[in-house]
């Protein structure tokens, strides 16, 4: 949805052609998206059939140049006024891989939270290494993605910070559990609860 | 004379550090190594109670270790007398903590020339390498302020000043950036990072891994022990960051 949008805001500062918008799209993302010259195309001529763009002419090199349509300013004006909703959640690959690895037998669980976590970190040292190397000024878009992203794999890793957290409960519980079952007090009530 | 290019300002060599004795004695250090080169900031993560705080503690000589060895500038510290060892952590090692880093009473300038003035340096030159330092964190014009005239950030940047004052080379921070809002955070970090680039070495205890991720390498500890560490290398391609 979001390359539609993107590419009609685009075209809002003035007609452009495929390539054009490829380009223009990566540069103000900071190349962290990039589009293949296809979807770009796919992409603008279902928008004409929405009634979004209209082809304006073949220019000397035979490109289609497009423009936007006043159905088409209306839905960008839309797109930056509506918050972005997140009604579904996104199928996540490391959400399932511990769901599925915390109720299978005989898998380490806290072994795999190590490992994604070192992985997540040295995602972060690279994105913190991009973020060093920027323009206050002359990348401030760019920088903006690069929060982002930098703050999605801050989320990540602070989950598994939680996860580990909780997995060592529950191992140091059953730990408890077991031996003083019956006997102490004190155990009986802390698993009771 | 040591070759200052290959000794570490920093080693931990197998330092345990038990707090109590008996049943009573608490393991917050087990066989922990960790050596940090001039330029390099390390960051060491791990959830409360892991021996965060302790590892820094020891680094500085705040606190001795029970078995194992620190090495500041390649000098083993239990072989110094109390005399010498004040004399390290006034002359290699700096501090800087989440807050408390000033004392209130004394100006910008003052604070960061007092490690040098306590260590027989004469008060003028205290005071020029004072104000080196604060325009080196590029906040000079606060040398004439007291901290409470100061914003948080600006008086984490004085703290950063003092800790790297003189020749001082090692920087050790406790959650430098906890009572800070996350861009002034950031800009102290950026400046932390800038100082270890211009040839200091930094230890940064956070939990925090946004934070951590200024670091060269991220140590993560868990009940005193290293469990796991990781390298950024500039080998590795940038960009699979973002695929």
């Amino acid at each position: 949805m979001a390359i539609r949008q993107g590419l009609l805001a685009l075209l809002d500062e003035g007609p452009a052609y495929g390539y054009q918008l490829k380009a223009a799209f990566e540069e103000r993302t900071g190349g962290t998206w990039p589009l293949n010259i296809g979807q770009v195309y796919t992409t603008l001529a279902r928008a004409e059939r929405d009634g979004l763009v209209a082809q304006l002419e073949t220019d000397d090199d035979g490109r289609v140049v497009y423009e936007i349509t006043a159905a088409g300013r209306t839905e960008v004006a839309q797109w930056f006024q509506e918050p972005v909703r997140r009604e579904t959640a996104p199928r996540d690959e490391l959400a399932i891989k511990l769901a599925v690895a915390v109720t299978a037998p005989d898998v380490d669980v806290t072994a795999i939270v190590q490992t994604q976590r070192g992985e997540t970190m040295r995602t972060l040292q690279q994105l913190t290494r991009l973020k060093r190397d920027a323009d206050e000024d002359a990348d401030l878009a760019w920088l903006l993605v690069l929060d982002r992203l930098i703050f999605d794999a801050e989320a990540e890793a602070r989950w598994l910070d939680h996860c580990e957290s909780r997995l060592a409960r529950k191992a140091g519980e059953k730990a408890v559990r077991r031996p003083a079952s019956g006997r102490s007090p004190r155990a009986a009530q802390g698993s009771a609860r | 004379m040591s070759d200052l290019t290959t000794t570490p300002v920093l080693e931990l060599r197998d330092v345990t550090r038990i707090h109590g004795s008996g049943v009573t004695a608490v393991h917050a250090l087990r066989g922990v190594s960790l050596s940090v080169q001039a330029g390099e900031l390390v960051a060491v993560m791990g959830p409360s109670g892991s021996g965060k705080s302790t590892l820094l503690n020891v680094a500085g000589g705040l606190d001795s270790v029970t078995t194992g060895a620190v090495l500041v500038e390649g000098v083993d510290l239990a072989t110094l007398s109390k005399a010498d060892l004040a004399a390290v952590r006034r002359r290699a090692a700096g501090y800087v903590f989440q807050d408390l880093n000033l004392i209130p009473t004394l100006t910008a300038a003052e604070n960061v020339a007092l490690p040098l003035e306590l260590d027989g340096t004469s008060v003028r030159e205290s005071r020029r390498l004072a104000v080196d330092s604060l325009e080196a964190v590029g906040v000079a014009e606060l040398a004439g302020r007291y901290p409470d005239e100061m914003s948080g950030g600006q008086q984490q940047r004085v703290a950063i000043a003092r800790a790297l004052v003189g020749d001082r080379r090692l920087v050790l921070a406790d959650e430098p950036t906890g009572a800070l809002d996350s861009e002034t955070g950031e800009a102290v970090l950026r400046l932390l990072r800038r100082r270890v680039d211009e040839g200091a070495a930094g230890v940064l205890v956070t939990h925090e891994s946004r934070h951590a991720a200024w670091a060269d390498r991220v140590v993560f500890l868990r009940d005193g022990t290293v469990v796991d560490s990781t390298s950024y290398s500039v080998e590795a391609d940038a960009a699979s960051a973002l695929s």
